[in-house]
């Protein structure tokens, strides 16, 4: 069975010289939750729109399905479901008529009782009649995932599904995203936290500037994500990391007035009692102490400093 | 690519008519208020000056023509609307991602801003009946000239759609360049009437074939060939559909 979607050497160089995409090669299986994880102009939406044939790529080949989304469109296009990043709707139709008209457009027979079953799993079913424009911005969400699913997609992707919405809308997206899965669908979608990803994806990849830096299980990258470091601030300046702890994880900054420990947050014995224990022998004295998370940021220096 | 989707197609004809029926004070009441309007203004004041044009009584000469002139603002607004729009508030994305072809994303915005200006065509041709008496002696060459001229002008009005960057954009080519063609182009005269230069110029007005062709299968006399219009309107048609050839292969203004 071929990859639900399989990009190789995407690039896109927008008009204005800017290059979106540099190399983007990616292999997402059917039946994954996939989260691509990136800061602010990465190029996740460029790599969307270029999947899903609403941006022209400059170089490189996807195929959806196995199917070529430039020359055969149709097959690849039918596949897709998009919950764009930005809402855009017809405000003076209604929910149905919006809904049902992105199921004809994709040539679908009519299928009332699946819509019904949609409008009702995303709380829409009683705003049926509304008009768009009478609805609050997280139903207008809803609508757009509504008309993403109304054609039974096999892929669907979700633009940072979560940007601006509530606890409701989040769990109920959550509850949907699950039962597609059960169902076999393929879930892709983007974001800017790591939280994110781990709740919910199978496998996350991690995109910047046009480069995919990394793709991982999410179970692979926790163990890297859920490094935490110790950071001790010291009362008086070291010369050397004291001899009780020779092999340790540990380094000297700030002139020998800190002493960072990395450790293993999941782990069963992170270590930071014996540590404790063991500069409190040699006599070495703290004034403070704080833990920090590694961040998004802190992996991405990691990648990129590991690439360079 | 196999397969056609004309349930897609049949999706955007059936909303675009929806749009209209939404609006149908604008789209509809307006023409035939505008054209009421024209017989008053044109057919009262003028009328009791220029009795008959080539035999024809003045009001009733000037119906092709006002026909005319609705059929060419109505399609260019219609069909320039009909894509700016959904380019203007993002809903494009999804035409974008359909599994549709270019053509049949065409068909479907074309024909229902074709339809919609014959339909208001023939709301004026009735109304007009009832200020003055019409004659069709060519009906089946007048309802071709209608269905060829909604398409040709939808067709370009679609092409404005893509290329408008804004609404002045939007409005430009409909108030400058195509209303004062309607205006020289013989709605409300014929060209004979002219002294022998400005004759010559308005031959180089594409509108005057157009005029003269639906004029002529009304009345049986224009003041071209019909076969030089008809030419004419068709040529129209094959140069709006290799600019949308290119548009669409180069993805001009709609894909980034
Ligand atoms: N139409 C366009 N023309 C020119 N440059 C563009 C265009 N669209 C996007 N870009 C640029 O391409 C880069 C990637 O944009 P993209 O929208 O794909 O980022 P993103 O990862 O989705 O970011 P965000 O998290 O903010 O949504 C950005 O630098 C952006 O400025
Ligand atoms: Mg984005």
């Amino acid at each position: 069975m071929p990859p639900m979607i399989h990009c190789v050497g995407v690039a896109k160089r927008y008009a204005t010289g800017f290059l979106a995409l540099d190399g983007v090669d990616l292999s997402i299986e059917k039946g994954e939750i996939f989260a691509l994880l990136g800061p602010n102009g990465a190029g996740k939406t460029t790599l969307i729109g270029v999947i899903c044939g609403i941006v022209s790529m400059t170089a490189g080949k996807v195929l959806v399905a196995g199917h070529d989304v430039r020359r055969d469109y149709r097959a690849a296009r039918q596949a897709i479901g998009l919950v764009p990043q930005e809402i855009a709707l017809d405000i003076f139709a209604t929910v149905l008529a919006t809904v049902s008209f992105s199921r004809r457009l994709f040539g679908r027979p009519s299928d009332p009782a699946y819509v019904e079953r949609l409008l009702k799993e995303l709380s829409l079913w009683d705003k049926r009649h509304a008009r768009v424009v009478e609805l609050s911005g997280g139903m207008k969400r809803r609508v757009m995932i509504a008309k993403a699913l109304s054609h039974q997609p096999d892929v669907l992707f979700l633009d940072e599904p979560t940007a601006g919405v509530d606890v409701n809308l989040r769990r109920d997206m959550w509850a949907l995203v699950r039962r597609l899965r059960d169902e076999g669908v393929t879930v892709i979608l983007t974001t800017h936290y790591i939280e994110e990803a781990e709740e919910m994806a199978d496998r996350v990849g991690v995109i910047d500037k046009g480069r995919i830096l990394l793709v991982e299980d999410k179970g692979a990258l926790m163990r890297k994500l859920g490094k935490r470091r110790l950071t001790l601030r010291l009362h008086n300046p070291l010369a050397a990391p004291p001899e009780a702890l020779a092999g340790w994880p540990i380094a000297l900054e700030d002139g020998g007035l800190s002493l960072t420990y990395a450790f293993d947050a999941a782990s069963e014995d992170t270590g930071v009692s014996t540590l404790l224990k063991r500069l409190a022998e040699a006599g070495v004295d703290f004034t403070d102490l704080e833990t920090t998370k590694s961040s998004l940021e802190d992996i991405f220096v990691d990648l990129i400093g590991g690439a360079a | 690519m196999k397969g056609l989707n004309p349930g897609g197609v049949w999706a955007i004809y059936r909303a675009e008519m929806q749009r209209t029926v939404r609006t149908i004070f604008q789209s509809v009441a307006a023409p035939v208020l505008t054209t009421a309007l024209y017989f008053v203004v044109f057919g009262g004041a003028i009328g009791s000056r220029i009795r008959e044009v080539d035999g024809v009584a003045y009001g009733s000469f000037i119906v092709p023509g006002l026909m005319m002139l609705s059929i060419l603002t109505q399609s260019i607004s219609n069909a320039s609307i009909g894509i700016y729009f959904p380019k203007f508030t993002g809903t494009i994305f999804e035409i974008l991602s359909a599994p549709l072809s270019s053509t049949e994303a065409v068909i479907a915005y074309v024909g229902a801003a074709a339809t919609k200006s014959m339909i208001i065509a023939l709301i004026i041709l009735a109304t007009a009946t009832l200020f003055v008496q019409v004659r069709i002696d060519h009906p089946l060459w007048m309802t071709a000239f209608l269905v060829l001229v909604s398409v040709a002008f939808s067709l370009f009005g679609f092409i404005i759609g893509i290329w408008a960057k804004n609404f002045e954009q939007l409005a430009m080519i409909p108030t400058l360049v195509v209303t004062p063609l309607t205006f020289l182009g013989g709605s409300f005269y014929s060209i004979k009437m002219l002294p022998p230069f400005w004759q010559t110029v308005s031959l180089f007005n594409p509108v005057v074939y157009l005029i003269s062709g639906f004029r002529w299968s009304f009345y049986g006399q224009g003041d071209v060939s019909v076969v030089t219009s008809l030419g004419f309107t068709l040529t129209f048609i094959v140069v709006c559909f290799a600019a949308l050839a290119w548009i669409f292969r180069v993805g001009w203004r709609l894909r980034p």
